[in-house]
């Protein structure tokens, strides 16, 4: 009978140091967000959120960033959301096994893997320099556009699986074209998945700063961008100046906190919308 | 069962079939008459499914394919390069082994195969969906709710449906595959009752596992093994005076 | 039956558009690597490819003599990832087998959303909390000046890498045929000798990706680094010296370096360096995945 006592013991020090293991990790999730809310959230007022910087940066809000990195994440849409849906339908509705099949696939998912601040150099050389687009919005927007690319595919093509080959079938059996057939029968059911999934890759590409550094972020303007050939300011790129550039940086430091925690706010809520909406969506379809 | 001869709507010679390396239909060569029920029996992984789906290129979509042989549809190749796969689709219905609804409204279901071609006049696809929801036996089930989310049938009228659905675009020959293997009882004589009345205006080819399936509403019986066809001839034959060791002993339950 | 030549030419066309939006993964990936490459080989008319390689001065700006010595900053970058990877594997190697096999079926529900929070905070903000938090921290922890060197790096990349580790590792876990495991309980073996002896071992190609996803990603990994580290450009001495990475350098410099100068160049050339670096992992993590997924089938 030693023998099981000793398995027992074993099996409850592993179990333990297993737990150990989650509990580091929710509290370093805890004391990061914990530590932001708690110093960022006295920052945070209407004046904040609604202002331009003032003096220097060292007063007033961050409005002008929040606008920024709404309109660099439009252009990211823009580009990366119709682009990534089409070619998941390529490769979930009409690609076959064949060795280029998997040469797509295999750029997929080298492209997820390929720093972000390597896509921001390609933008400088692409957009900015061989576009002429210079250094703006626009540019800046299609970067991340690019990088967000492999994982609106991936997305999208998750949400194209979900839907039953009988809907295809039964279609095609009733003389519907391919096409026809797809966007009857395919797409209206899996548009809303593709979205969700979507929006997890946008609020990614929204809170990067890596590969908007030099395509058209920009450290202080006095005014909103008026044209996607404008530079602009982002929330991101605005806290790396906040946190490490700026002449104050001590007395800013509360500004910081709160432009990090408006990042925050607005890329977990944009994650946390999507999971819920996707959690429903799966319970909806069993 | 009707008793008198008609001419073949549908005729295979030497056909093949292959997924990739494997053949699962081998030589198959047969004749489905015009306006009757031709019945493929045979056990499990016998090919019977494969070749139904041959008949409406549904096996075009499986990749790493290959179909070698002749499949005529009134005479005519359905395999020749000039054929539209769309076209032939539309004159030979399918009904498949798991009723499969669109999770749309009764009604758009129904005006599916007829939308995607242009129809656009409310009044007629009114019509045609009576029609159709009638010619399936389920029009007075479901006359009231036409609107409601199809998923709300029951399997069986799921399955008339289905059968509905295909009848709308008004096919010549309808094709079972297994029509009956997910529905109960009750739901599969209804079913057969229809097919049936199907039998006066179309041709009609099932497979089934069933042979007292096949031996109520077929006019004549193919009976494979193995992607061979054993024996094929009138469906009393067939279960009476089989010419085949294998196939007496498949319908008297010695294997299968 | 014949055919609408209308009809079937524009199912042509429609498949072409989508199938060109296919293979536009393919044209970027390449358009990414030639672009560097041609951007980075000028960098070679002035720079000897063994000086940029074998030396560790990398000085482009100074007024005597420009140096292009990448070796410290290569050495940072492994210093800083090792040191991620030697925290995030056992970590997420122990979240992962938590949550397949210890955690209770609702507790996973929620846990496992947590865990892809994780994953969805921007590197800058955790890049800030680097400087804020552990900086003071690791200052006061081991005396130095401020807490601002490759160790601050490689804490913030172990959390940055841990969600793919957890998640890629947790799947290959659940993957692990149930027949396994059920075996070895029925030989009277623990869940714990179980987990230990038979579901690690069988899911261990899926684990090395996920190690492997991981390493990429904190390689190329640049606010966090670029905002914790100290970006010296000495060669690193040790986890507690200041340090300079591949990426933080290029984001740095490559503000300040005029277009298409030889430091300009040379900044690409870093970013070829990475690129072929993180392709190589990624590339090697995706042959071990494929081969193990077909393993299973």
């Amino acid at each position: 009978m030693k023998r099981p006592a000793r398995k027992k013991i074993a099996q409850a020090l592993g179990f333990l140091a297993l737990r150990l293991a989650m509990a580091v990790v929710l509290a370093v999730l805890i004391l990061l967000l914990g530590d932001i809310v708690r110093k960022g959230g006295g920052a945070i007022s209407w004046e904040f959120l609604s202002q331009a910087p003032r003096r220097g940066m060292t007063e007033g809000g961050i409005f002008p960033a929040i606008v920024g990195t709404f309109l660099v994440t439009v252009i990211t849409a823009v580009l990366a959301v119709p682009l990534g849906m089409s070619a998941a339908v390529y490769l979930n509705e009409y690609a076959r096994q064949t060795r280029l099949t998997r040469l797509i696939r295999l750029s997929i998912r080298n492209l997820s893997g390929v720093p972000s601040i390597v896509y921001g150099l390609f933008g400088v050389i692409l957009f900015v320099n061989a576009l002429r687009l210079g250094t703006s919005v626009l540019s800046a927007g299609l970067t991340l556009g690019l990088m967000t690319l492999p994982w609106t595919i991936t997305a999208g093509e998750e949400a194209l699986k979900t839907i039953p080959d009988s809907y295809r079938e039964g279609a095609l059996a009733l003389g519907a074209t391919k096409w026809q057939t797809i966007r009857t029968n395919v797409l209206p059911y899996a548009v809303p998945g593709m979205l969700t999934g979507t929006v997890l890759g946008l609020a990614r590409a929204a809170g990067e700063t890596a590969p908007i550094l030099f395509t058209g972020a920009a450290f202080y303007l006095p005014a909103l961008p008026k044209s996607p050939g404008d530079q602009f300011m982002a929330l991101p790129y605005h806290l790396y100046i906040m946190a490490t550039q700026h002449h104050a940086i001590l007395k800013v430091r509360p500004l910081a906190y709160g432009t990090a925690l408006v990042l925050i706010f607005l890329v977990l809520g944009m994650n946390m919308a999507a999971i819920v909406v996707r959690y429903r969506l799966r319970k909806k379809q069993r | 069962m009707t008793s008198a001869e008609t001419g073949p709507k549908i005729q295979t010679r030497n056909l093949d079939f292959y997924y990739g390396p494997t053949r699962a239909l081998k030589n198959v060569t047969l004749d489905c008459h015009d306006r009757r029920v031709t019945a493929i029996i045979g056990p499990s992984g016998c090919g019977k499914s494969t070749f139904i789906r041959t008949l409406n290129r549904m096996n075009d979509v499986i990749p790493g394919t290959r179909v070698e042989g002749r499949i005529l549809l009134d005479g005519e190749d359905i395999r020749a390069p000039e054929v539209d796969v769309v076209e032939l689709r539309r004159r030979v219905g399918m009904v498949f082994q798991k009723p499969n609804p669109f999770p749309k409204s009764i009604f758009d279901n129904v005006a599916y195969g007829l939308r995607i071609n242009g129809w656009r006049d409310r009044r007629r696809l009114d019509e045609v969906v009576e029609r159709s929801l009638r010619g399936a036996a389920l029009w007075d089930e479901v006359k009231d709710r036409l609107g409601e989310n199809a998923f709300a049938l029951s399997g069986g009228q799921q399955q008339r449906l289905c059968i509905a659905r295909s009848l709308a675009v008004e096919p010549e020959v309808i094709l079972f595959d297994e029509p009956c293997s997910a529905i109960d009882p009750i739901a599969t004589a209804k079913v057969e009752d229809l097919i049936e009345k199907l039998k006066t205006r179309y041709t009609v080819v099932i497979v089934t596992h069933n042979m007292q399936q096949a031996a109520r509403v077929s006019d004549y019986t193919a009976f494979m093994m193995l992607g061979e066809l054993v024996e094929f001839g009138r469906t009393e034959k067939i279960f009476t005076a089989p010419a085949s060791r294998l196939t007496e002993d498949y319908i008297t339950g010695r294997f299968g | 039956m014949r055919k609408k030549k209308r009809n079937d030419l524009k199912e042509a066309a429609i498949g072409a558009f989508f199938f060109t939006s296919g293979i536009l993964a393919v044209l970027v990936l390449i358009g990414i690597f030639l672009t560097l490459l041609a951007t980075a080989v000028p960098a070679f008319r002035e720079i000897p490819v063994g000086k940029f390689f074998g030396h560790s001065r990398w000085d482009p700006t100074s007024p005597e003599k420009a140096e292009y010595g990448l070796l410290s900053m290569i050495a940072s970058t492994l210093l800083v990832t090792a040191g991620a990877l030697l925290l995030a594997v056992p970590i997420g190697i122990a979240v992962a087998a938590y949550l397949s096999d210890v955690a209770p079926w609702r507790v996973r529900e929620v846990l496992k959303p947590v865990v892809e929070i994780l994953a969805g905070i921007p590197s800058v903000v955790v890049g800030f909390l680097g400087l804020v938090l552990f900086g003071p921290a690791l200052a006061r922890l081991f005396h130095t000046a401020n807490g601002l060197n490759a160790l601050n790096g490689s804490i913030l990349l172990a959390v940055m890498s841990l969600p793919t580790i957890i998640s890629i590792s947790e799947d290959s876990l659940n993957a692990v045929p149930k027949a396994y495991s059920e075996a070895s309980l029925a030989l009277g073996a623990s869940r714990w000798q179980t987990l230990v002896r038979v579901k690690l071992p069988a899911a261990l190609s899926g684990i090395v990706a996920a190690v492997m996803l991981g390493l990429g990603r904190a390689i190329g990994e640049t606010m966090t680094v670029l905002m914790a580290t100290g970006n010296a450009r000495s060669f690193p001495r040790g986890l507690l010296s200041s340090v300079r990475t591949m990426t933080a350098d290029i984001a740095i410099e490559l503000g300040e370096a005029p277009y298409f100068t030889t430091h300009y160049y040379a900044l690409f050339a870093i970013g070829l360096v990475l690129f072929v670096m993180t392709f190589a992992v990624n590339l090697a993590a995706d042959v071990v995945l494929r081969r193990y997924q077909e393993r299973e089938r």
